[in-house]
């Protein structure tokens, strides 16, 4: 390995920051692939593929994806919910590789719901 | 490296390891690739999380849960559920002992909750193998304005003004040893970290080298560049094998990457840095003799002065700071001497590093700011004592300190209310004794740890620490007289005053604390052969009460030296010339009949051992 001069260490530590993003608990977005049974059978893990390729081709990375299990809307899986800062979540249901790609792109990056997929904005009571 | 969705960090510091973290993490790999998750899922290892009380434990990211005590049978299960499925598993998270729930997060844990991470900021976040991720984490970022923007003076007077003092123990102003040395005209001059951690108890400076090893080398380069060293030594005991990997792994990455060696990150500056290894003598983690033993020759103290700063490693200047002192400089440099001095009390700025052991619910090495009372520590941090028993003392600065009773626990921990409460900050060791703990016991075991480790090379620390011994043992032993209290203390100024090094100067501390504060126990010896606490072997004895024992047979089974006399539904008797006190019989003894008990004092009077088992039956009667 080439010895660093001071502007090569700055960019090498751009770099490796994205490496461990994950753990400074900083983002903007969060997208949550509900993983139950009934979302595994449906094709979720193909949905979480498809987000994590579009979140690697981003260069700010700001944006992370956890799984969750059932919401109880099985008919519908696989679904997903994105939480993007000071905006309520919004569920996303009957996703497809492409479909999930579009919001990504439309909803996440963009700030737009896509309605035509969305099957409820905000989450239900507790209690 | 591709993209992931979570990552564990798995603590990997000598803790869990001990505890089987390696196996866990070939189980995680397994299951992972099992499940198909290993293009979403990888496992990081890192340095010691800390709370090594939970230990094996990871941290899943970027949820933030913590999970603890975990097997490798668990791990099928928590993979399918919780990193596939996305259900977290309750049952390996924290439950604060006396509550219900759990707490999912790492950052809602008590134990975490108190503490301000400077030194450790990088701990159980990084993978201390991997100097891209220290980089990440602006590591380096202080070394380069150093290089850019200030002058040697300019970082002596940074750190001078920082406040920051030696965290090896005696809390010398950091700044101060730098400028001495920085005047001298000698070159060439050399740095040195001491690693040699030697306290009973005490593991924050392994901590250190274990998860972040960057940090303390950074602190080094920039020391080098202030004080105009070339070269520096990093001295650890052999018997850290894991932290000397380490740091080894993280001088030979650096160097390729241009950060050590000629031309440092392309300037004028030049700094090297070589581990060098101890065997464990205690003594050499006092500054001369370590030099000594660096030089290859056998470690003893020598007269200061001229202090190292002025005359050090083979007659030439250098300075020589503690692990964590060298961790700070980084965080100096980036944050500014202001903002250091802000946090922690008049006297004594930044954090502290502790090691939290003994009898306390949450055991782990901690950081606080300076100032945090005692009280603090024990009971918010460490959550209390177990099994719902009173804290008596907490010991502070290893066989250097002091025991601090407990209705002093309001003091706030910094150098000087540690001194004046008779004990020391020294390297950050903190064990908490309960009721259960002779303070009699404590004073003779640290006695003997220094008087064996003491070098031998003035009479009152080799002789005085045997004298010492030889008073306490018989103490112990029911042997003591009146005026052994008064011997204790003379002998104990007499070695205060007449000793070197640091060894010898500070071994009487526990004698003298305990003394002062527990000194009623001292007499109870003495006087009335009682140990309060039932821990001295000689002072106790173990009696079956007739009245409760059923006659199961299940401690005349198992003590070890077959002094229990019995049968079956007769009631058991010991017969004390054979019983050895080793407290078996208690331990088994089921809870519910709690037919055995430990005695002392005027108790023990009537206890012959000599009577017969005699059968249940005839109990009524």
């Amino acid at each position: 390995m080439a010895q660093l001069t001071i502007d090569e260490l700055r960019k090498r530590r751009k770099e490796a920051q994205k490496d461990i993003y994950l753990r400074e608990g900083r983002y903007e977005g969060k997208i949550i692939v509900h993983m139950g049974t009934c979302g595994i059978a449906a094709g979720a893990r193909e949905i979480v593929s498809a987000f994590l390729g579009e979140i690697e081709a981003l260069t700010e990375k700001d944006v992370i994806l956890t799984t969750s299990g059932c919401a109880g809307l099985c008919s519908m899986e696989p679904m997903a919910t994105v939480e993007l800062l000071n905006a309520p979540s919004v569920k996303y249901g009957n996703l497809t590789a492409d479909k999930a790609r579009m919001i990504f792109k439309e909803h996440i990056l963009g700030g737009a719901i896509v309605k035509e997929y969305a099957i409820g904005i905000g989450s239900e009571k507790g209690g | 490296m591709a993209l992931k969705r979570i990552e564990l960090m798995l603590c990997t510091g000598t803790g869990c390891v001990a505890g089987g973290s390696f196996r866990i993490s070939e189980a995680l790999e397994k299951e992972i690739l099992k499940q198909g998750l290993e293009k979403e899922i990888s496992v990081i290892i890192t340095g010691c999380n800390g709370f090594c009380g939970q230990g094996p434990l990871m941290v899943v990211q970027p949820d933030g849960i913590f999970y603890g005590f975990l097997t490798p049978e668990d791990i099928p299960f928590l993979v399918e559920e919780h990193f596939l499925k996305g259900r977290p598993v309750h049952r390996l998270m924290f439950t604060p002992p006396e509550k219900k729930e759990p707490v999912p997060l790492l950052s809602e844990i008590p134990f975490f909750e108190k503490q301000l991470l400077l030194v450790l900021r990088n701990k159980g976040i990084i993978d201390p193998e991997n100097i891209d991720e220290y980089i990440a984490r602006d590591g380096f970022t202080a070394l380069e304005k150093v290089l850019i923007s200030m002058t040697s003076d300019d970082v002596i007077d940074e750190i001078s003004r920082s406040g920051l003092r030696g965290r090896g123990g005696a809390g010398f102003p950091t700044g101060t040893k730098w400028k001495i040395c920085r005047a001298e005209q000698k070159t060439p001059k050399y740095i040195i970290c001491n690693c040699d951690e030697g306290d009973p108890g005490a593991y924050m400076d392994r901590s250190v080298f274990e998860s972040d090893p960057l940090s303390v080398i950074e602190g080094m380069i920039i020391g080098g560049y202030s004080i105009g060293a070339s070269l520096g030594y990093i001295y650890a005991r052999t018997e850290y094998p894991l932290a000397i990997k380490r740091m080894n792994l993280s001088i030979a990455s650096a160097k390729e990457l241009g950060l050590l060696g000629n031309n440092i990150l392309g300037t004028d500056f030049s700094f090297d840095l070589e581990v060098r290894q101890g065997s464990g003598a205690f003594v050499c983690g006092e500054e001369t003799s370590l030099i000594l033993s660096i030089e290859g020759r056998g470690p003893e103290p020598v007269q200061r002065p001229p202090f190292p700063a002025q005359s050090g490693i083979w007659g030439y200047p250098t300075v020589i700071n503690n692990v964590e002192t060298w961790a700070n400089i980084p965080v100096i440099i980036n944050r500014g001497a202001e903002w250091f001095s802000k946090i922690g009390t008049e006297t004594s700025k930044g954090t502290k590093i502790f090691s939290l052991v003994g009898k306390i619910n949450n055991a782990g090495l901690i950081e606080v700011p300076m100032g945090t009372t005692l009280k603090e520590i024990v009971n918010d941090i460490g959550g209390g004592i177990p099994d719902n028993k009173k804290l008596k003392a907490v010991q502070t600065g290893g066989p250097s300190g002091g025991c601090i009773p407990s209705n002093m626990i309001d003091i706030p921990i910094d150098f000087e209310s540690l001194t004046e409460a008779g004990s020391m900050m020294g390297s950050g060791g903190m064990i908490v004794m309960d009721e259960d703990t002779c303070m009699v016991d404590v004073a003779k075991f640290f006695i003997q740890f220094t008087n064996d480790e003491s070098c031998g090379k003035c009479t009152t620390c080799r002789d005085g620490s045997e004298a010492l011994l030889e008073v306490l043992t018989n103490i112990q032993n029911g042997d003591g007289k009146e005026e052994d209290l008064e011997f204790l203390e003379e002998a104990s100024y007499a070695i205060k005053d007449a000793s070197m090094c640091g060894l010898g100067t500070t071994l009487p501390n526990p004698v003298l604390s305990t003394l002062k504060y527990f000194r009623d126990e001292y007499e109870a010896h003495i006087k009335e052969r009682k140990c309060t606490a039932l821990v001295c072997k000689n002072l106790i004895k173990y009696f079956i009460l007739p009245e409760k024992c059923t006659g199961c047979k299940l401690c005349l089974k198992n003590c070890p030296s077959e002094a229990i006399k019995g049968e079956l539904k007769y009631i058991h008797v010991i017969d004390q010339s054979k019983c050895t006190k080793c407290g078996t019989c208690l331990d088994v003894c089921p809870p519910k009949l709690s037919a055995i008990i430990k005695v002392s004092g005027k108790e023990t009077e009537n206890i012959t051992g000599i009577e017969e088992p005699y059968p249940v039956k005839r109990r009524s009667k």
